[in-house]
């Protein structure tokens, strides 16, 4: 069910519409399925919606989705209560998804929590009262050969410790994202010694 | 060991360009007109004769899978590919989307010609956010090239392909829990019959394939179905990407034959158990669902659906979760009811109640705080969940805990012993 971030009070707005340049994109997305089956767009528009309402999504929202996509308001709650990625209050700047089943935990997924617990003196599910972090605990994110992984907002960090979690954390603070991936320089999901395999020259595996 | 030469995914780890460009130079998109022209029939034939077997999990032969689409259709007809990869331990789809996106591609255009199919939508989990974008872009890059769209390739063939993205739950991999999110709904699995080869996407004919059973089309119809059924051994044919996690020195991902050894998988791409092989203590081979199975039996077992299936296991996703003896095993098969509590859809009640009930009785395992008959009534129970719902979710939640009970029933009443004692120790301390 949708990721529940407590710490920040917040209102409903009255209403929602999408910019201009967003209802082009939904018109984009409502294109790809046959005439009639808008519905299937609803996922979609609702991450636009999201996007454009910063990160979370009101109930007028869903509404306006409902309206284009000529769908019963209850169908489009049902989806966006459905679905974990999409947030029905608002969360930090940074959305901290820690990912904690069993592959991350064997590879020291406690580690990257409490560090972001001991570090933003937050919980699971809490924010920081600057609104620049909530916290969520969340299911695998199939990154597992590159375990322990945050998600931040959109983006995997992988091979994750408590000191390069702390290290992550005050950049993010800083402004400054790190780039995402690896954060001990690994190329993608190669063993961290090197390659087993592909040693041959590209070329000459055609 | 498998040679590069026969490596499918020659830029899994994206050294390599993974435009356009840069995967025609590894042979990609080489003359797919004359392999669309070679006509239906040929396609499909050379995927059976391959001995391909899907990817995902299930091992459904994928040629047969693709004879239940009719011959004929007056309605459209649909290949649907399941990107939602969210089986824990599993991550070798993403590799091949953000570092081989064309294989992707070429193989949806190949295998709908193969299927008579000219809609194609791929199914991305929403948390890949990076590799959609990537994926969207070799899309486009495919599009403006002309090799998909109208006459793709110049074969005559018209084909469309969409990208769709989710947006966080595990049972939207399930393939009729696709179909339902891809029409705007929860992804409530529907019951089968009918299956999706009749009744599939918006009530039409739709396959469901993973996406590394779809990659490997393009080679295989390039290469010949003999030299992918030379690979491996019989039923169990052809190149596997594997996922090595937990306690190895290197995990990665890495493409090898079916019907390697484990231990040699292990050690020659893990860089061995962490502390050495005889610091192993259990393996789950094949993604979480599949159970676990103890070290005497990784020292022998071959990675293929057969020989796993021979111990009580499976090769699922062949997803390999290995666990040292410092591992808390109870807790860490605790830790998979937990995700299938989460990831149940609700919709069967032994599922949507028993994968909860479960988890908190393996909470209590984890402690000790229990009684030996418990174990006894949590076997007995999940085998009433089992194969009592809608989909696999319910199985896949209870061969986990089956499998720990198999294998590891002394250490769990171990566990309630010292729990007792220790209780009643501080009861005389009091």
């Amino acid at each position: 069910m949708s990721t529940v971030a407590e710490g920040f009070p917040f209102e409903q707005p009255e209403k929602f519409e999408f910019t201009a340049e967003n209802i082009e994109r939904a018109k984009a997305h409502i294109a790809k399925y046959p005439p009639g089956r808008q519905a299937s767009a609803v996922l979609p528009l609702l991450w636009i919606a999201q996007e454009q309402h910063g990160g979370w999504l009101p109930r007028a929202a869903m509404d306006h989705v409902a309206e284009i996509l000529e769908m019963a308001p209850i169908r489009v709650y049902e989806v966006a209560t459905f679905y974990t990625m999409f947030n029905l209050r608002p969360v930090g700047r940074y959305l901290l998804q820690a990912c904690t089943t069993t592959p991350c935990w064997l590879r020291g997924s406690d580690a990257v929590v409490a560090a972001c617990e001991r570090k933003l003196g937050i919980g699971i599910g809490g924010s920081t009262a600057d609104g620049l972090f909530t916290l969520v605990e969340v299911e695998c994110l199939g990154a597992c050969v590159n375990a322990p992984i945050l998600q931040v907002n959109d983006d995997f960090y992988e091979d994750l410790d408590g000191p390069t979690t702390e290290a992550l954390l005050d950049a993010l603070r800083a402004g400054k994202p790190p780039v995402p991936g690896s954060v001990i320089g690994r190329q993608g999901s190669e063993p961290v010694t090197g390659r087993t395999t592909l040693t041959e020259p590209a070329g000459s595996r055609k | 060991m498998l040679a590069d030469k026969d490596r499918i995914f020659t830029n899994l780890y994206g050294r390599d360009d993974w435009r356009l460009a840069g995967a025609q130079r590894r042979g990609d998109w080489d003359n797919t007109k004359e392999l669309i022209l070679k006509g239906r029939d040929w396609i499909a034939d050379q995927v059976k004769e391959s001995g391909l077997r899907g990817r995902g999990g299930a091992g459904f032969p994928t040629g047969l899978k693709w004879s239940f689409m009719p011959k004929e259709s007056d309605r459209p007809t649909y290949l649907c590919v399941n990107a939602d990869e969210s089986e824990p331990g599993t991550c070798k789809d993403r590799d091949i989307i953000r570092n081989d996106p064309h294989k992707l591609i070429e193989g949806c255009l190949l295998a709908s010609a193969g299927m008579g199919v000219h809609t194609c939508y791929i199914y991305i989990r929403g948390e890949f956010y990076n590799e959609a974008k990537r994926l969207q872009a070799a899309i486009d890059e495919s599009y403006d090239a002309g090799l998909i769209g109208e006459d793709a390739c110049g074969s005559g063939w018209d084909f469309e392909l969409y990208l769709h993205r989710g947006a966080g739950a595990y049972i939207c991999g399930e393939e009729t829990g696709l179909l339902e999110s891809l029409e705007g709904r929860k992804g409530q699995p529907r019951l089968k019959p009918p299956f999706p080869a009749q009744v599939g996407l918006y009530g039409c004919p739709t396959t469901v394939n993973n996406v590394e059973t779809i990659a490997v089309v393009p080679t295989i119809l390039r290469r010949g179905a003999a030299w992918f059924a030379g690979i491996g051994r019989p039923r169990n044919t052809g190149t596997k990407i594997y996922c090595l996690s937990g306690h190895v020195n290197t995990p990665c991902n890495v493409e090898e034959a079916m019907s390697i050894p484990l231990r040699e998988l292990i050690e020659r791409h893990g860089g061995g158990v962490r502390g050495g092989w005889d610091n192993l203590l259990a393996v789950i081979p094949g993604g979480s669902s599949v159970p676990v199975i103890p070290k005497s039996i990784c020292e022998t077992v071959l990675m293929d659906f057969d020989s796993l299936v021979a111990v009580k296991s499976g090769l699922g996703t062949a997803a390999v979760i290995v666990m040292d003896k410092s591992t808390d095993i109870v807790k860490a098969i605790a830790r998979l009811s937990q995700f299938y509590k989460h990831e149940s859809c609700g919709q069967c009640t032994p599922c949507r109640e028993g994968a909860g009930w479960v988890w908190r009785v393996m909470e209590r395992m984890v402690e000790g705080n229990a009684s030996v008959a418990e174990i006894d009534m949590l076997l007995d129970v999940s085998y009433e969940i089992e194969g009592h719902t809608i989909c696999a979710l319910a199985d896949g939640a209870m061969w986990p805990v089956q499998g720990l009970i198999r294998h590891f029933r002394p250490e769990m009443e171990q566990r309630i012993a010292d729990y007792r004692q220790a209780a009643a120790r501080q009861r005389q301390a009091a």
